[in-house]
């Protein structure tokens, strides 16, 4: 029997990173959302790696930090370790990421759900989606309860259909043991969703007491910790920190592996499900790459509640005596004790070329879908997109435009333009080389980015704003100072210039020309600069990159400019493409499924050529003069 | 989709008694300007008003190309509907040409096929009836393009072009992944590695861009130059080239300058012999024009034929000749080989350190051999000849052009010191361009390759 309750906005399906960046921003932005979960103790789980962040994965949370998101925030919270990645690279790759404590992690988002203002926790099993002429009117959860809802938010997860395997031992449950959600699937085939099923995968974890980090290689955090969230500081973050290690994996061990391959569900066939080939397992390492004799193995805390050690680096599906072996054969891990078991894990997930880059389902009006729902893979990229997800739920119910981002604005564009526009037959992670513009969309530079647009939609207070003003005009300030600044062959500045291995002046120049000599930076000409105000540090850091890098970032904004271009020929949505003579079929085919929003999004679609796109201008001129 | 300036040769691509070649776009008239310079006036053709035709020379390094009427129109009221120049060239083939590939390099780009009337359709200057057959039209130079792109280029070429791709992929796949992962992947050291590539991707580049070269001078004819002191031959030789040879002799007044050209077809290749009135009346280049002149002949020239004396010792006449060769195409021939030489072929072959062919041109003996050494130094016979995929030719041209531009850059980077990230923006700019040759796009390639290539991740 059916029980009607409380109608809600928005609902969101899932309490993970996607849901519940989606339900912040849903009930932040005025709207009564309800969340749901499968089980109150995983909010904000971290069934995987214990990181937040990493190469491109860092980029995305601050981004999201720039429009008001959580996840910065709570990791800033709970972190253990902190570290700067390819710092000795340009400032466009550097990365920040973060070892989590994990139980903290949850803990501390799920005190922000339950202490937010008109957003209800709801632990039930949402079964059914409700839709009426097209539109979503309500979720009903398992056990018959109906709430309705004007829009509803699906980041599921891996729980859909979840199956765990290793060896030939499978259960039917989402991570770390948790109920699956077996209904909801049926529902989305109903509506007619396209179902996709991936697979991923997790290590083993091992009791910290019996392993010999003796045999490690001992791994630091960095001593000055830059904050994920534009909102702390250096010093409002700063903790005693953990230490990783580092071992790694030998013949011995490969041997292991290689002798028990076709036990191996990934390679015995019983895994159906397509993995990432970022994630690989140690399996596909070892069959994939014979000519390395070993990878790499990071022994990293679960966090300071627990002795558990996370094995980064060798994920399996391997059955549990050939695991034992294998660990055990690592240098540090000969006695090692296995708490649990390494594990694959088969899901479901919808296609997700059938949503509109503002996340909604073309199909189903008010139907939005965020996270590895989407195909994707990570906490970021799940995180990323639910904000987004949630902005456009409480944005669709208000009768506003949704938030797009474009590939030149965020890692977040990049990541919904490729999901929306690229066929993907794998968990998508996000990457630096994904991203075209990418030393435009750094991740020092990611408030100046995205925080006028976060304070427009009303997710950055004002406060922060002006801060943000503020910070801003300080560096916009100092540019102009350093540039207009000009240096004569006065003796003292030309011995200056000797004395760093620098050519001498001929001529009067900024000391902004100067920074861009490679061997000067912005803080190695202050002693020629007695006019310089004093600044912060962040304010001197934009300051250095700007004016360093400044042709660079002038060639990349020009091909922006060309790029914006192509991005605002708007294709109209009721363009029935079967009207458009000329077409190539498969181009045809293709523009119909992906639907493009605009010709730039059109251009990126796999099997649509330039000819393609002509036709398509072509005839889009006569429609828009027919209308 | 782009409203960039586009250029391209209005006319047909044959030898016709005017030809034009259309610009358009909102930089039209600042594209012309930079090429062209208006007779007495000096007027730019950016003041001109609309509908104007302004007589000028079109510039090329402080010399002109040819002697031209531009026609000024401004948007809207133009074909395109955008601001349009034409100039109106002298026919030649290679006039034309040269002119289009100044307004390339004077910051237009190459229109692709049909597109002056796609824009005029965007542009609304035609009417909605018209609408179908520019789609046609659009898809037909569509499947010519591909046909031109694609199947007309030798496979010689698409393989080069595929396996200069591989090698830039790689190296930045190299990267990329190191950036992704920096904790499993070192760059150390990769920098020289990289430098090393992309040399050698350049000069392979260069060398397909010299055979694009050589393809224009198979149709276009060599430039050639005909030098030795007075009484060495040459006009002799001049004789025996067109005497026994079916010759085509054509005198074209030039319009821009006071030099004869004298085409000579022999066996396939075109000789445009300069200044032969010159060698006919005083036998002698040098001394007639003067060496500043020479210096500029030989400069702009092809090839150098250096026609030596057997008969006579060196001199200081044929050792300016001589320095005058350094760096150019050149034959050197020893004329009057038959009789008892004062000059052997050894000292000539020390004194200009090159090979040295001895012939009678009064005899005609060892013609055959020389029009064979000028086969080999352009590379004759590796190329297809004559087919008229010209179009597709130059917009290759200026891909690998911008391919090696993208390299160079890349080479800047590492000398400035940068970081490996700065790198792959280039190389994958190289990637694209070498790709549009081939009518590929980047797609995916690149996350692929990184995938495959690299075990990735933790």
């Amino acid at each position: 029997m059916d029980h009607i309750y409380e109608t809600y906005d928005v609902a969101v399906i899932g309490a993970g990173h996607a849901g519940c960046e989606a339900a912040l921003a849903s009930a932040r932005l005025g709207m009564n959302t309800i969340v749901f979960v499968v089980s109150t103790d995983s909010i904000a789980l971290m069934p995987c790696n214990p990181n937040v962040g990493g190469t491109s994965k860092g980029h995305l949370v601050r981004e999201l930090d720039a429009l008001g998101g959580e996840m910065g925030k709570n990791i800033d919270r709970t972190f253990i370790q902190s570290k700067m990645l390819n710092v000795s690279k340009g400032p466009a790759v550097h990365s920040l990421r973060a070892q989590a404590d994990k139980q903290e992690y949850s803990r501390s988002m799920r005190r922000v759900l339950e202490n937010q203002e008109r957003l209800t926790v709801k632990q039930a099993e949402v079964s059914d989606i409700l839709v009426e002429d097209g539109h979503v009117t309500g979720v009903r959860t398992f056990s018959g309860g109906v709430y309705p809802c004007r829009a509803a938010v699906i980041c599921t997860g891996t729980y859909l259909n979840a199956r765990c395997v290793y060896g030939d031992t499978y259960t039917y449950t989402g991570p770390n043991g948790l109920p699956a959600a077996n209904h909801l699937t049926d529902c989305l085939k109903k509506l007619g969703i396209e179902i996709y099923r991936f697979k991923t995968g997790t290590p083993a974890r091992i009791d910290k007491r019996s392993i010999d980090f003796s045999k490690m290689e001992e791994q630091y955090g960095d001593e000055r910790i830059v904050p994920f969230s534009f909102e702390n500081t250096e010093e409002s973050v700063k903790r005693e920190q953990a230490l990783c290690w580092l071992t790694y994996t030998n013949e011995t061990t490969h041997d292991i592996i290689r002798k028990n391959i076709d036990r191996s569900p990934l390679y015995s066939g019983n895994i159906k499900g397509t993995g990432p080939r970022y994630c690989p397992s140690i399996e596909d390492k070892v069959m994939k790459f014979p000519d390395k004799d070993r990878h790499q193995v990071f022994i990293e805390p679960e966090g300071n509640y627990t002795n558990e050690m996370y094995i980064s680096g060798m994920s399996t599906s391997l059955p549990e005596d050939v695991q034992v072996a294998m660990y055990r054969s690592v240098p540090g891990l000969e006695n090692a004790k296995i708490v649990r078991n390494a594990y694959a894990i088969e899901y479901d997930c919808l296609n997700p070329m059938q949503l509109k880059p503002s996340l909604e389902l073309k199909a189903i009006g008010g139907l939005f879908s965020a996270g590895q729902m989407n195909g994707s893979s990570g906490y970021e990229e799940a995180a990323a997109q639910g904000i987004i997800a949630g902005i456009n739920a409480a944005r669709l119910l208000k009768g506003l435009d949704p938030l797009i981002l474009d590939r030149s604005q965020a890692y977040i564009g990049v990541l919904i333009d490729d999901l929306c526009t690229k066929e993907t037959h794998e968990p998508y992670r996000m990457m630096t080389s994904r991203a075209e513009y990418r030393l435009i969309l750094r991740q020092d530079n990611a408030d100046l980015r995205l925080t006028e647009i976060g304070h427009d939609i009303g997710l950055i207070d004002d406060e922060r704003y002006e801060r943000f003003c503020l910070k801003k005009k300080q560096i916009e300030d100092e540019i102009k100072r350093l540039k207009s600044t000009m240096i004569g062959g006065k003796a003292a500045i030309q011995e200056f210039l000797v004395s760093h291995d620098s050519a001498p002046l001929k001529t009067a120049v900024s000391l902004g020309d100067l920074i861009t000599r490679p061997e000067f930076d912005y803080y190695s000409v202050a002693d020629i600069d007695p006019g310089r105000p004093e600044l912060p540090r962040e304010v001197c850091e934009q300051v250095e990159i700007e004016l360093k890098y400044e042709g660079y970032i002038t060639k990349q904004l020009q091909q922006i400019e060309a790029f914006k271009k192509t991005e605002s020929k708007m294709i109209p949505e009721n363009l029935d493409y079967d009207d458009v003579p000329s077409l190539r079929i498969e181009a045809r085919q293709k523009l119909k499924t992906i639907r493009p929003v605009n010709i730039g999004q059109a251009s990126r679609i796999s099997g649509v050529s330039p000819a393609d796109l002509s036709v398509l201008l072509v005839y889009m001129s006569k429609f828009a003069n027919k209308n | 989709m782009k409203n960039d300036t586009i250029c391209a040769i209005a006319t047909g691509a044959t030898n016709a008694g005017i030809s034009i070649i259309r610009i358009s776009g909102e930089d039209a008239f600042t594209v012309a300007d930079r090429i062209f310079v208006a007779k007495k006036t000096g007027k730019k053709l950016a003041d001109r008003k609309t509908h104007t035709l302004t007589y000028g020379n079109i510039v090329s390094d402080n010399e002109i190309v040819d002697e031209v009427l531009v026609s000024v129109m401004r948007a809207p009221n133009s074909y395109t509907a955008e601001n349009v120049a034409e100039i109106n060239c002298h026919g030649g083939y290679a006039v034309t040409k040269k002119i289009l590939e100044l307004c390339i390099k004077a910051g237009a780009r190459l229109a692709e096929p049909g597109e002056f009337t796609k824009r005029a359709f965007l542009n609304g200057r035609m009417d909605l009836s018209q609408a179908e057959a520019v789609i046609d039209l659009i898809n037909a130079s569509n499947e010519d393009a591909v046909k031109n792109s694609v199947a007309q280029l030798s496979g010689k070429l698409r393989n080069k072009v595929v396996a200069l791709r591989e090698k830039i992929l790689k190296d930045t796949a190299y990267i990329e992944a190191a950036l992704d992962d920096p904790e499993h992947m070192d760059l150390t050291g990769f920098t020289d590695e990289l430098s090393v590539h992309v040399n050698e991707e350049m000069s392979e580049i260069k060398d397909l861009l010299s055979g694009f070269e050589n393809g224009r001078l198979i149709q276009n004819g060599i430039r050639t130059v005909i030098l030795g002191k007075p009484n060495a031959g040459k006009s002799t030789l001049l004789n025996a080239l067109t005497g026994t040879h079916r010759a085509i002799v054509t005198d074209i007044p030039g319009t821009t300058r006071d030099i004869l050209e004298e085409i000579i077809v022999i066996d396939g290749i075109t000789l445009n012999i300069v200044d032969t009135a010159g060698i006919h009346d005083t036998e002698d280049v040098v001394e007639k024009i003067g060496v500043e002149k020479a210096v500029d002949e030989i400069e702009n020239a092809d090839l150098c034929l250096f026609v030596a004396d057997a008969s006579r010792a060196l001199d200081d006449d044929d050792r300016n000749i001589i320095r005058l060769l350094d760096g150019k195409k050149a034959v050197v021939l020893l004329n009057k080989s038959d009789l008892s030489p004062v000059l052997t072929s050894d000292d000539l072959k020390k004194a200009c350190n090159r090979e040295v062919i001895s012939i009678s041109a009064k005899d005609e003996t060892g013609i055959d051999i020389f029009v064979e050494e000028i086969k080999k130094l352009f590379g004759f016979g590796k190329l297809g000849k004559k087919e008229d995929f010209y179009i597709s030719k130059l917009r290759h041209k200026e891909l690998l052009e911008n391919a090696l531009l993208s390299l160079k850059e890349v080479l800047k980077s590492i000398d400035l010191g940068m970081s490996e990230d700065f790198f792959s923006i280039d190389l994958m700019n190289a990637y694209t361009s070498l790709g549009s040759i081939i009518g590929e796009e980047i797609g995916d390639d690149l996350a692929d390759k990184i995938f495959k290539e690299f075990c990735m991740g933790k």
